[in-house]
């Protein structure tokens, strides 16, 4: 069992956790993930890991409630426990280059924060790029402040600091002549394709992480297979990232899609005995 | 006097068309009395082929003489002095082709069923408030074992017997490996897997679940922490595709996913959370005995299964027992046929699986017969999942993160008759070492990695 020694609402739908969980702390990078269980009849659920703290033995997640596990998961409150938590699995992010851009995208933002972090304090020089759909979407904006050199947000609807799209964004600072050696694109698969086509045009190396669907983590099940150049990779031990101009998206948000009619039932299966079990 | 019957008294067996809708074990099991009458048919000969027969080296005609003569207890405890998990070996164990396949009164009618007998001299003591387990007195040297499987349980049971202070890291959730997410409940039990780990937590091994041995605790910290021998029995790794097109449409599996769902997840159990398709015609590809467990299991979500292999029947690899079984059930076999692609609809689910008729040709390098596609035969069936069950390669990440730890041109790790690898100290055994074999070879493997440790520190 795994404590929660703090919660934290970081918007309406994105919750943040410290879990303890020490052999994890212990080695975990950034881009690696770990895989979860709330409880005994739970899934396995890969997250990337977003912080750790090697002292205290505690590992970061933050997460969107989308489906019934991650709804169960916000319920638990500071103080509980968490059944299983296993990692760091994958392979750490690889930090090189002299300037780099990093592009965060909604809860993405939780993924290339550590990574921009990692970057960082290796010396290198940082833009962080980070789209929300609008100003109540906005996460860790201080946490990414110090974790980079310039951080640009952006909003869809302009509701907060600039209207623009992260690829336009890109654009734009690449466009004003900064010269980055890497951009790492992390949040929605369709935010990171359409990422990938404008590096690709600038034939500026781009790193995605994926997190397709996988029970194991360790290589076992083959469920989280993505097509890399022609390839077949599995993400849990090949990635999460992967060159991103080499990435079959379609192929990726198809598979994403598998289980999501039963995905759906369950939600829905959830709130309603939460409705009947409010009832009394 | 012996029995001198030509046959094997039957097991009674659930119904085939009532199990091929229910999770529920498949073989009921001996009684009481029709063990005793089974175990009166072992003739005890002097030179005990079976034993021979056996990877742990079973004393077969001992522990049957008792059975013979009622004494279950006894029997049980003849059988675990070299046997870790009699309940699983009675079950999964290809005893064919082990120690029935040396049994003398095979040669003519059937072996004596050592398999059934030693099933139900487990079962009788599980029933009957459990083994008898006595901690032994410590010697002081801890040993890690990483992976839970049979090689990792079999290692461990031993290594406590003589006093050490065991360790066992298991990545999953469930101590087990393959006994819980690959071999299905109606074949294996999982409250028999989980009785057996019990036995060895009361025998003092203690058990860490949810570390990735190797890599989240590596070996080189194993010895820092001050385990003065570690085990590595982590399995066979990541599974094959056939690399045709078409495999990475949605309902294409890998049989160790479509196990791990029902098996260690319990997919079908309406109360777990992880879901699984309830397919209408799934094709299983393979002819092993993982390929009749994953069109088992698929028979009982409610779909029309289809084993396609690429021989014949007289060459499957898998127990002729488990096709057997697998015939009863109403599962079809394509045999001599093979894939060459995969079929998608609109929305990128799998609505066919093209394959090619093949026929046999000059045996192999093993002696088979190999398989040649008859061109121009192509034919689709209609399937709405397949599921590929071509086996595994070793999982990398053992190799990736034990620096000197070598492994061969296939990436299996290299170990010698005693399981030593080329780190000092570092033992293993089991599909790691070998590829994917069966649960009694892994044993095997752990039972003499154990002697092997034992004989290094006693010496160190």
């Amino acid at each position: 069992m795994y404590k929660i020694l703090r919660r934290e609402d970081l918007n309406s739908q994105v919750v943040l956790m410290e879990i303890e969980a020490p052999i994890v702390a212990k080695k975990c990078k950034a881009g690696q993930f770990i895989i979860l269980r709330v409880n005994e009849e739970g899934e396995r659920i890969p997250l990337t890991v977003a912080d750790y703290n090697r002292e205290k033995g505690t590992v970061t997640i933050i997460f969107q409630i989308v489906g019934k596990t991650t709804q169960i998961l916000a319920e638990k409150k500071e103080g509980e426990y968490i059944q299983d938590f296993l990692g760091p699995l994958g392979k750490a992010s690889e930090i090189e280059g002299k300037k780099v851009a990093i592009i965060g995208g909604g809860l993405g933002c939780a993924i290339a924060y550590p990574q921009a972090k990692a970057f960082h304090e290796a010396g290198v020089e940082v833009d962080l790029i980070a789209g929300f759909r609008n100003k109540d979407f906005v996460i860790l904006e201080e946490e990414m402040k110090k974790a980079c050199n310039r951080l640009h947000i952006v909003t869809d609807d302009g509701s907060y600091i600039e209207k623009a799209l992260v690829t336009n964004k890109l654009e734009q600072l690449i466009n004003e002549g900064n010269e980055y050696d890497l951009v790492i694109a992390i949040g929605p698969l369709v935010m990171m394709k359409f990422v990938c086509l404008l590096t690709k045009k600038y034939n500026l190396k781009t790193i995605v992480s994926m997190n397709p669907i996988m029970i194991d983590g360790t290589g076992m099940c083959g469920g989280c297979r993505v097509t890399v150049g022609g390839e077949t990779k599995f993400a849990c031990v090949d990635g999460p990232d992967f060159d991103g101009h080499l990435i079959d998206f379609d192929e990726v948000i198809r598979r994403s899609k598998m289980y999501s009619i039963e995905e759906r039932q369950s939600m829905e299966d959830h709130k309603h005995k939460c409705n009947l079990e409010g009832m009394h | 006097m012996a029995n001198m019957s030509l046959k094997k008294l039957p097991m009674p067996e659930q119904d085939p068309l009532v199990r091929n809708k229910n999770f529920e074990e498949v073989a009921l099991g001996y009684t009481a009395e029709m063990a005793i009458e089974e175990a009166t048919r072992c003739l005890n000969c002097k030179n005990k082929p079976c034993v021979s027969g056996c990877p742990v080296n079973v004393k077969i005609p001992d522990f049957i003489a008792k059975v013979a003569e009622g004494k279950f207890v006894e029997a049980y405890e003849i059988i675990s002095e070299t046997s870790a998990l009699p309940a699983v070996c009675g079950r999964v164990c290809p005893q064919e082709s082990q120690c029935e396949g040396k049994c003398i009164r095979g040669i003519k009618g059937e072996p004596v069923a050592i398999g059934r007998l030693e099933r139900f001299v487990a079962d009788y003591v599980m029933l009957n408030g459990g083994a008898k387990v006595t901690k032994a007195e410590p010697n002081g040297h801890k040993v890690a074992v990483l992976g839970s499987g049979p090689a990792g349980l079999t290692a461990a049971g031993d290594l406590a017997r003589m006093g050490y202070d065991v360790t066992i890291f298991e990545a999953f959730h469930k101590a087990g490996g393959v006994l819980v997410y690959g071999i299905p409940q109606f074949r294996l039990p999982k409250e028999i897997v989980q009785k057996e780990v019990d036995k060895l937590i009361a025998m003092g091994v203690k058990v860490e679940l949810n570390v990735l041995g190797g890599k989240a605790i590596t070996v080189e910290e194993l010895f820092e922490m001050g385990f003065e021998s570690v085990f590595v029995g982590t399995g066979a790794g990541l599974p094959i595709f056939m690399n045709i097109p078409g495999e990475s449409l949605n309902g294409v599996y890998s049989a160790n996913e479509f196990l791990t769902r029902i098996n260690l997840m319990k997919a079908y159990k309406p109360e777990y959370d992880t879901p699984t398709k309830y397919h209408k015609v799934v094709a299983v590809v393979g002819g092993g005995n993982v390929a009749m467990d994953a069109a088992r299991c698929a028979k009982r979500l409610g779909a029309e299964v289809h084993v396609i292999y690429r021989r014949g029947m007289e060459e499957m690899p898998a127990r002729a027992e488990e096709v057997h079984h697998a015939q009863e059930e109403e599962i079809i076999f394509d045999t001599l046929c093979n894939p060459v692609q995969v079929l998608g609809d609109e929305n990128g689910n799998v609505s066919g699986v093209e394959c090619i008729r093949m026929q046999l040709g000059e045996p192999d390098e093993r002696g088979r017969r190999r398989p040649i596609e008859i061109p121009g035969s192509n034919f689709v069936l209609p399937v709405d999942a397949v599921i590929m069950s071509l086996g595994t390669s070793p999982n990398p990440i053992m190799k990736e993160y034990t620096p000197g730890l070598e492994t061969n041109k296939k990436g299996c790790i290299v170990a010698n008759e005693d399981g030593l690898t080329s780190i000092e100290g570092v033992y293993a055994g089991g599909d790691a070492v070998t590829g994917a074999a069966t649960v009694i070879l892994a044993m095997g493997a752990g039972k003499t990695a154990a002697a092997a440790i034992h004989k290094y520190l006693s010496e160190k």
